[in-house]
Formats: structure tokens, C-alpha cells, sequence
């Protein structure tokens, strides 16, 4: 109790809560066609738009804490994923066929479909430990396959059709209240992550693991923990997704869906879970925004080929962030500003800060 | 029984294109130190080309095949010095996100080039090579069999005796022992990197030809998931080794030929995901691979 009377004792975390109600009552109001200005309602299809936004916030904040925070490229977020929708969304069935309201049968799945997918992050990463680097990545990216093509085939699933009348929500008010929950309860859990002993320790394995090793930090057991807690949020957004489609199938859950989450993580800046929200929300917004921009041709080729555009400027992000050319042009242009860019840089601030 | 034969054929000829296309990944792997995730994709662009010179401008075939080879060896050291080169000497993980950056550019490169020209990204070619066949007995083994195998035994032993023999081999494999070093006794290894590229894009331009004389279609998705199966290959034979990738991509192409044959069709729908079973124990129980060697990282 002690940990929750401090809660509320620090100004950034009421600042926060804060935050969180009023964009919340806002975004209600904004969901009713209730606020004053025309413009500010949101249309039908930005309705449903806010939904897709909100799993895609939650897959590309917890694919964040294994890629920026634990500095290990997981290519295996789709195979996650698809274990929270296709565990969460059968138990969902069961629950709302024995009479349980939809709301609470979601919760209960979210959890269950959290859990299942936590376990798949255990099993997997529990079995790589000596693995790093391109070995790891190339094993989620096989873990993910193995996910969506056993899919097919194991009974009860529905082969390559999925499951069908996944229950939804009465409303898209309540749809929007349940994924809102959702996503201020990932961002919290993850921040409050960050900013513990626990998450220090594991910004001392991304920058040197065998000094990490040498003061006593558990390597294998963080390890576990990072990669089980955001397979765990990814099984939750799965849940979302079922809840949102109505339907789930193998093809959903292919490895480009883990490339388009890892575009967001990588645009948002690696290790920041603010640039992550935002990215998930500006990329997902933008190929329906374009379309309804009227008949511009260039906005249209944008809009359908959106990999295209993403693989273009992932390439150019990296090269701006990463390449030791760029990174003294930029720091001949802009002097000390240019840290600001440099991920690595911000991260060691604000371990010193912490410090 | 009678399946058991033409079933090995079907492997050994799935096998040696792998391993064309691991050949690739091993070199790459072992002098850069990179996954070069688009390598998958540079076969695809083979074969586009292939069928672009075939179907649409008619060309005399040996002609098709230089072709061919020259688009994926220009296209090998293009990536590799607009996207690669700047990035030696900073994170891993940057190299990765922009080789898998490179790879769905080409993938929907093609996509877009496909849709606009025919109208759809996955096409079939007439049967371009005729060979004609030999029968033994009940078993069948056309000519284009024959051609795959030779190609990827010719290939491999070339490869080893050129690593081995020539000035160019052995600052290769002095680049891949030490860079530093290298550089200090007078190897160009930005250069020999670059023909480390040169030689793995054609050879997966090799790797389309048989493919395409073989199983006669392209996609432009092809690349992606071939690629890390021949990649599951090369780590299977350990990375580095150039007889190890030859027997990976055997390997692995005779269990899936044999997964795909011999399972009942119920399962058959996961037969991609064996390659990747595969793939994960071999990484979790030997990293090293059958024939790589054990390195053990220094502080």
C-alpha cells in the first residue's frame, strides 16, 4: 500500500493522471459528437480509425521495450500477437456464450490472452539466452512463422478461414473506453518499468552486458522478464484486435506485421515511448487521411504504397541516425543541438540525471 | 516406397538452390559481419529480370542469364555502398533495420513494377530450358535436374579454391579474420567487401535461373521467406563455411521435400513452418553450426 500512497505523491505522476482524464473526456465527448466546434467530432471512419490506433500504440510501445530498452531486435511480434488473439479471443467466446457481458469477458480474455502470450515469450526467450544480435533476431522472426503457419493447422482455430463472431462491444463509446484503459495502463506499467531499479538494470545490459554481468546484475533473468512483459502486452493488443475485427485469421498475423510495428518503434526513435505512440498514431492515421483528401494523385500513390514510402524512410532514418558520416555533419551543423537526435546520447543523460 | 526417390530428387534440387543462395549469406555474414536481409530479395529481382528479358523482350537466353547476373551483382554493390557502407562501424541493430529496410524497398519496388506492367506480381514463365530427361528405371530425372546439381557442385568447389587460391580469396578471408589487421597489411577492405557483395548477388542470380528454370514463377514476395530459409542453411552448416553452406541447403531442402511428401495433408499447411523448427533448435542447441568454428566474445 505503501508503493500506491507514493503513487500520487510525486507531481509528474498527478500531472499525468491528470493528463490522461482530460484527454480521455475530451476524446468521449469528441466520440459523441458532443463538442461544440463541427470539426472537432470525430467522423465514422476516424472512430474506428482511434481503435486501430490504440493496439498498434500497445504493440509498438511494448515492441519498443525489447528493441530500445533491452537493445535485442525482436522480428516476432506478429507471433505474439497472434497467440494473445487467438487464446484471448476463444476464451471470449467460451465466456460470452455462458452468458457473461462483453466488457468483462474482455477483460478476463485480455488477461488470459496476455498470459498465453507471455508464456510464448518465456518458452522463446528462455530458450535463445545464449543467442544476441542477428541469431536472436533471425529466431523471433522463425518463432513468428512457426506461430502463424501452425496456426493452420491446429484444430480449433479454424485453418486458414480463423475464427469467426468474435463478440464485440455494444458501442464504439464503450470500445473506445475499454482501449483507452488498455493503453494508459501499458504506458504506465512501462514507464514506471523505465524509471525502477529493475529498469536500470536493464539500460546497463543494452549498453554493456558483460559489465552488467560483473556487478551482480541477473542477465538471463531481466532477459526473460523484458521479452515475457512485452509479449504479454502484445497477447493484449491481440485480444483488442479480435474485439475490434471480428475476426481473426493466420494471414493477419504475418511477419510484415511485425516489420510495420518495428517502422513505428524505429520512427518514434528507439527507446522512446513517447516517439512510439505518436508514431503509431501518425502512421496508422496516414494511409486512410491521404485517401480522404480527395483525388490528388500524389497523395493517393502515398497512400497505397505505404511499405514502400516506410522501407524508403526506415533506410533514411537509419542512415540520419546511426551512420558515423552523418553523425559529425550533423554535429558540424548544429553543434551540441545534435545530441538531441542521438538516442544513445539522450538515454546517457538521463541516466545521470537519475543518478 | 515408390515416393521415396523422386522425393530425394525434388530435395536435392530444392537443396542446391538454398545453398546457391546460402553461399551468399555465408560469405556475406562472414566478411561483413552482417545479415544482409536483402540478399532473399536480389534472387526475386533475378528472376524478374529473367522474365522481363523472356517473356517480354525475347532475348536469346544466354544472353537472358548474363543479363541477369549483371542486374543482381550491380544491384548487390549498389545496397551495399548506399546502404551499408555508411553504417560500418555503428550498431548492429541499425545495419539490421536498414538491411530489412533495403529488402522491403526491393520487395515493393518489384510489387510496384509488376502491377503496373502485367497487372499482377505473381507470373509464370513457359518452360524457357528444355534439357529432355533420363529414365532409370521407374524414376525420371529431367535435364534440368541435372543441371542444378552440377551448377551448385561446380559453384562450390569454384568458390573454395578461389577463397583458397587467389590474392582476392585470401583478403577476404584476412578481412573476415581481422579487420583491422587487413587494412594494416595493405588490403583494401572496403573493396573486398564490395566484391564479397559482387559475387554473393550473382551467385543468387545463379540461384534464380535454376529456380525459375525449375519451378517457373515469380513473386515478389519469393525472396523474403526462401531467403531465410537459405539463411536457416547456412546457419545450419555453420556460418562461414563454404562446404557447410552447400550441405545446410541439402539438408534442409531434403526435410522439407520429405516434410511436404510424406505428412498428411492436414498438416501439410504448415510445411513452411518446419524449416523454421528446424531453424530454432538448430540456433538453440548449436549456434555454431555443423561446420563453423566456436568464437568467444572478449570484453
Amino acid at each position: 500500500m505503501k508503493s500506491f500512497a507514493n503513487f500520487f505523491k510525486t507531481k509528474k505522476t498527478l500531472i499525468n493522471v491528470i493528463f490522461a482524464v482530460l484527454l480521455y473526456v475530451l476524446l468521449f465527448l469528441s466520440f459523441n459528437k458532443s463538442l461544440p466546434l463541427e470539426f472537432l467530432n470525430l467522423s465514422r471512419t476516424n472512430q474506428s480509425l482511434a481503435i486501430k490506433m490504440s493496439y498498434y500504440i500497445i504493440l509498438a510501445v511494448s515492441l519498443n521495450m525489447v528493441v530500445g530498452f533491452l537493445g535485442e531486435l525482436s522480428l516476432g511480434h506478429a507471433g505474439f500477437f497472434a497467440i494473445g488473439a487467438y487464446s484471448g479471443c476463444l476464451i471470449a467466446k467460451l465466456l460470452v456464450s455462458m452468458g457473461i457481458p462483453s466488457v468483462p469477458a474482455f477483460f478476463i480474455s485480455c488477461i488470459i490472452g496476455g498470459l498465453a502470450a507471455a508464456l510464448g515469450g518465456f518458452l522463446i526467450s528462455s530458450s535463445i539466452l545464449r543467442l544476441s544480435g542477428d541469431y536472436l533476431a533471425i529466431v523471433t522472426l522463425a518463432f513468428g512463422e512457426v506461430i502463424r503457419s501452425f496456426s493452420k493447422i491446429i484444430p480449433g482455430l479454424g485453418g486458414t478461414i480463423g475464427l469467426m463472431d468474435i463478440p464485440g462491444f455494444s458501442s464504439r463509446t464503450v470500445e473506445f473506453t475499454c482501449s483507452f484503459i488498455l493503453v494508459v495502463i501499458t504506458l504506465a506499467v512501462f514507464k514506471n518499468i523505465t524509471n525502477s531499479t529493475h529498469g536500470r538494470a536493464v539500460t546497463a545490459i543494452r549498453d554493456n552486458t558483460i559489465a552488467a554481468q560483473s556487478i551482480g546484475i541477473n542477465v538471463k533473468a531481466y532477459k526473460i522478464k523484458i521479452f515475457a512483459i512485452s509479449a504479454f502486452f502484445a497477447g493484449v493488443a491481440g485480444v483488442l484486435f479480435g474485439y475490434y475485427n471480428n475476426n481473426i485469421a493466420p494471414s493477419y498475423f504475418t511477419y510484415n506485421l511485425s516489420i510495420e510495428v518495428l517502422i513505428m518503434v524505429v520512427l518514434g526513435g528507439i527507446g522512446s515511448i513517447k516517439g512510439s505512440v505518436i508514431a503509431a498514431i501518425v502512421l496508422t492515421g496516414i494511409p486512410d487521411w491521404l485517401r480522404n483528401m480527395g483525388s490528388n494523385k500524389f497523395f493517393n500513390f502515398i497512400a497505397d504504397q505505404r511499405m514502400l514510402v516506410y522501407s524508403l524512410v526506415l533506410i533514411i532514418m537509419m542512415l540520419f541516425t546511426s551512420a558515423p558520416a552523418f553523425i559529425n555533419f550533423r554535429k558540424k551543423l548544429f553543434g551540441n543541438i545534435s545530441n538531441k537526435f542521438n538516442f544513445k546520447n539522450k538515454n546517457k543523460k538521463t541516466a545521470e540525471e537519475v543518478a | 516406397m515408390e515416393k521415396l526417390i523422386p522425393t530425394l530428387i525434388d530435395g536435392l534440387n530444392l537443396g542446391s538452390v538454398y545453398a546457391l543462395v546460402a553461399l551468399g549469406y555465408t560469405m556475406v555474414y562472414g566478411i561483413a559481419k552482417m545479415l544482409n536481409f536483402a540478399h532473399g530479395d536480389v534472387i526475386m529481382v533475378g528472376a524478374y529480370t529473367l522474365f522481363v528479358c523472356i517473356t517480354t523482350l525475347h532475348l536469346p537466353l544466354w544472353l537472358t542469364f548474363i543479363i541477369a547476373i549483371l542486374v543482381c551483382s550491380v544491384l548487390g554493390f549498389i545496397v551495399e555502398k548506399l546502404a551499408y557502407k555508411p553504417l560500418r562501424g555503428s550498431s548492429p541493430l541499425a545495419v539490421l533495420i536498414t538491411a530489412i529496410g533495403v529488402s522491403y524497398l526491393l520487395q515493393n519496388l518489384a510489387l510496384l513494377f509488376a502491377n503496373t506492367k502485367y497487372g499482377m506480381d505473381k507470373q509464370f514463365f513457359s518452360s524457357f530450358l528444355n534439357l529432355g530427361s533420363l529414365k532409370i528405371g521407374n524414376v525420371t530425372i529431367s535435364g534440368v535436374d541435372f543441371l542444378i546439381w552440377i551448377t551448385t557442385a561446380v559453384i562450390m568447389v569454384g568458390m573454395m579454391l578461389f577463397i583458397k587460391k587467389t590474392k582476392t580469396g585470401r583478403a577476404m578471408l584476412a578481412v573476415s579474420e581481422d579487420k583491422g589487421a587487413a587494412q594494416l597489411m595493405g588490403v583494401n577492405v572496403n573493396k573486398t567487401i564490395s566484391i564479397t557483395f559482387i559475387i554473393g548477388s550473382a551467385l543468387a542470380a545463379i540461384a534464380s535461373i535454376l529456380f525459375a528454370a525449375k519451378y517457373q514463377f515469380v513473386e515478389s514476395t519469393m525472396g523474403s521467406l526462401f531467403g531465410i530459409k537459405a539463411f536457416a542453411a547456412a546457419v545450419f552448416g555453420g556460418i562461414g563455411s563454404i562446404p557447410g553452406a552447400v550441405i545446410g541447403g541439402v539438408i534442409i531442402g531434403i526435410i522439407e521435400a520429405f516434410s511436404t511428401a510424406f505428412l498428411p495433408g492436414s498438416v501439410n499447411a504448415a510445411s513452411d513452418g518446419f524449416a523454421f523448427v528446424i531453424l530454432i533448435i538448430m540456433l538453440v542447441l548449436k549456434p555454431t553450426g555443423l561446420l563453423g568454428k566456436q568464437t568467444t566474445e572478449k570484453v
